[in-house]
């Protein structure tokens, strides 16, 4: 099927910041493909005119009171981090 | 104290067989039972779990203890905070004894997708117990734990409820706070009980729900539950059963043990009638569609920078992100992620996710017009007796296809039950009761009325 090839999966793993393997981009394409396939039952409903139900009760602009609450400390905010300096999260570099 | 020591015992007896736990706390446990204990010697406001055990799923954030959501990315991960659902727990005098298995990320319907390997049925031990929640639905099946905490986006409380034969519930959106839940897609999810009986279910769930100013999508019921008064009584109910929930795609035998609790409804009181719901058809597909897309956003954040696992490579921030992820997440994840970015992508976004969404409000309108005529909406929970380990989990279509009965209710945001309702081949069935917003008080007299009448939770699961 055209519109998952595997240079669309490769392309789409890219955009999602995923690493393949060459075998996991042959299988993803073929599983896929036949998802998306069945995904096509959705062509035949009639949705004219119909509002998309992002959320279904019906909620709009919740507000919190602006109050200050106590909250992690620089330590136990970085706790979990694999890899820091000097009360920074170290990640790498941008541009290379 | 003695009851957290006896649930240990049993864990150490029959947890190397089912591997429903991934991480248990013995020790951290026994030391909240102690306190529990003098909290009830000092005569202090006493809790409605006092000292009872609970197990929780691994995507629900307990402080200072490892939660990994069953993934290699979060290994080692231990939330600085723990979840309000796990708050309230804690306040009402329950202990934590550990984190359970699922499928990761909450992506699966059979527990096979963990990292750290599957969780057996305890019916029968080369079955899966059904996911996501399995772990957590084997944890209290094999008599290790009363209650557990489970979450369900497409199914994943009531599937694994009704492959163990346990009750378990999906409530309304909203119900349930959701900080400190691990997300995967936060349109569809709750979190909610799963216990041996009905009246342990509403306890747990009267317990944990309510609004929380941490969640901005909860909401206060206007009609609290109460477990005390849910009582088994089913005179003068009404009952829709849809046509497209009970036929093709559906093993006859678990049709069979449906139709037998409908006349036992009958028999008690209630009246059923078929109906049709045309816009069910396109559930499965508009579900995953939503679900993906919601997971492919949601699960950005796994970047090996703040917490988690982080790939030792070199290069740019791109190429060691996509490294972190690519050795960091397994396979249905990948495919899920995948698919999500593909729905949302320019080009498609109308075609797939919008459209999906579409459908989804056509499903609920379709879903809300039936509780108009009727109190519940009644079907099987699962198309099938529990598969055996293996089986699907090569066809992941084959696996979507599972979660047919379930889905609706998470696309409707309406609150649904699985109960024991017989068995196939000594295979668990269960029976899917949905009911109208807010009214969990409606489904559960539904389920224990059934309960009351089969006295399922009297049989001992046979393989453990």
């Amino acid at each position: 099927m055209a519109e998952l090839s595997e240079e669309r999966v490769r392309h789409l793993a890219w955009l999602a910041r995923l690493d393949l393997s060459d075998e996991e981009v042959a299988r993803f394409t073929r599983q896929l493909a036949e998802v998306l396939d069945y995904f096509k039952v959705l062509d035949e409903a009639d949705v004219e005119g119909v509002e998309p139900a992002f959320h279904v009760l019906g909620l709009s602009n919740v507000m919190g009171e602006d109050e200050p609450r106590p909250t992690l400390s620089q330590e136990e905010a970085l706790a979990n981090a694999p890899a820091k300096e000097g009360g920074y999260v170290k990640a790498p570099a941008m541009v290379v | 104290m003695e009851v957290v020591e006896a649930c240990f015992a049993r864990v150490e007896e029959v947890d190397g067989a089912v591997s429903a736990f991934l991480r248990t706390f013995k020790e951290r446990a026994l030391k909240e039972a102690v306190s529990v204990d003098e909290r009830v010697k000092r005569g202090g406001k006493l809790g409605r779990l006092m000292g009872v055990p609970v197990a929780v799923k691994d995507n629900i954030c307990v402080k200072g203890v490892e939660v990994t959501c069953a993934s290699r990315i979060l290994r080692g991960y231990r939330p600085p905070y723990s979840a309000t659902v796990i708050e309230r727990l804690v306040e009402e005098g329950a202990v934590v004894v550990g984190m359970t298995n699922m499928d990761e990320f909450a992506m699966g319907s059979s527990t096979e997708n963990s990292a750290f390997g599957p969780t057996r049925n305890p019916w029968s031990l080369d079955r899966v117990p059904g996911g996501s929640s399995g772990g957590s639905a084997a944890a209290v099946a094999a008599r290790m734990v009363p209650l557990a905490l489970g979450t369900d986006t497409g199914g994943s409380i009531r599937c694994p409820a009704s492959f163990c034969s346990v009750v378990g519930v999906k409530p309304t959106y909203g119900l349930v706070s959701r900080y400190g839940l691990i997300a995967y897609a936060c349109s569809l999810e709750q979190i909610g009980p799963l216990a041996r009986t009905v009246k342990d279910a509403a306890l747990m769930l009267e317990a944990i729900a309510g609004r929380d100013p941490l969640d901005s999508t909860t909401v206060s019921s206007p009609k609290p539950l109460k477990a005390s008064d849910v009582v088994g009584d089913v005179r003068g109910l009404k009952m829709a059963v849809p046509r497209e929930l009970m036929g093709e795609g559906s093993d006859e035998r678990v049709l069979n043990e449906v139709w037998r609790a409908l006349k036992l409804y009958e028999e008690l009181g209630a009246s059923y009638e078929e109906v049709s719901m045309p816009s069910l058809k396109y559930a499965l597909a508009a579900y995953y569609i939503i679900a993906m897309s919601e997971a492919s956003s949601n699960l950005a954040r796994y970047d090996g920078l703040r917490y988690g696992h982080a790939a030792r490579a070199r290069g740019s921030w791109s190429e060691a992100y996509a490294k972190t992820r690519g050795e960091g997440f397994g396979e249905e994840v990948k495919r899920r992620i995948i698919l999500g970015t593909f729905a949302l992508s320019a080009g498609y976004y109308r075609r797939y996710y919008l459209r999906a969404l579409k459908v989804r409000a056509l499903i609920r309108n379709e879903v809300l017009s039936l509780f108009k005529r009727f109190d519940v909406v009644v079907s099987p929970t699962m198309p099938t007796p529990p598969f055996k380990i293996g089986e699907k989990v090569r066809d992941p279509l084959a696996m979507y296809m599972m979660d047919v009965d379930t889905v609706t209710a998470n696309l409707a945001g309406v609150p649904a039950v699985s109960v024991p309702c017989g068995f196939v081949d000594g295979l668990p069935v269960g029976l899917q009761i949905m009911a109208p917003y807010f009214r969990e008080d409606l489904a559960l007299r539904v389920a224990m009325a059934l309960e009351d009448e089969l006295k399922l939770y009297l049989k001992e699961p046979s393989a453990v």
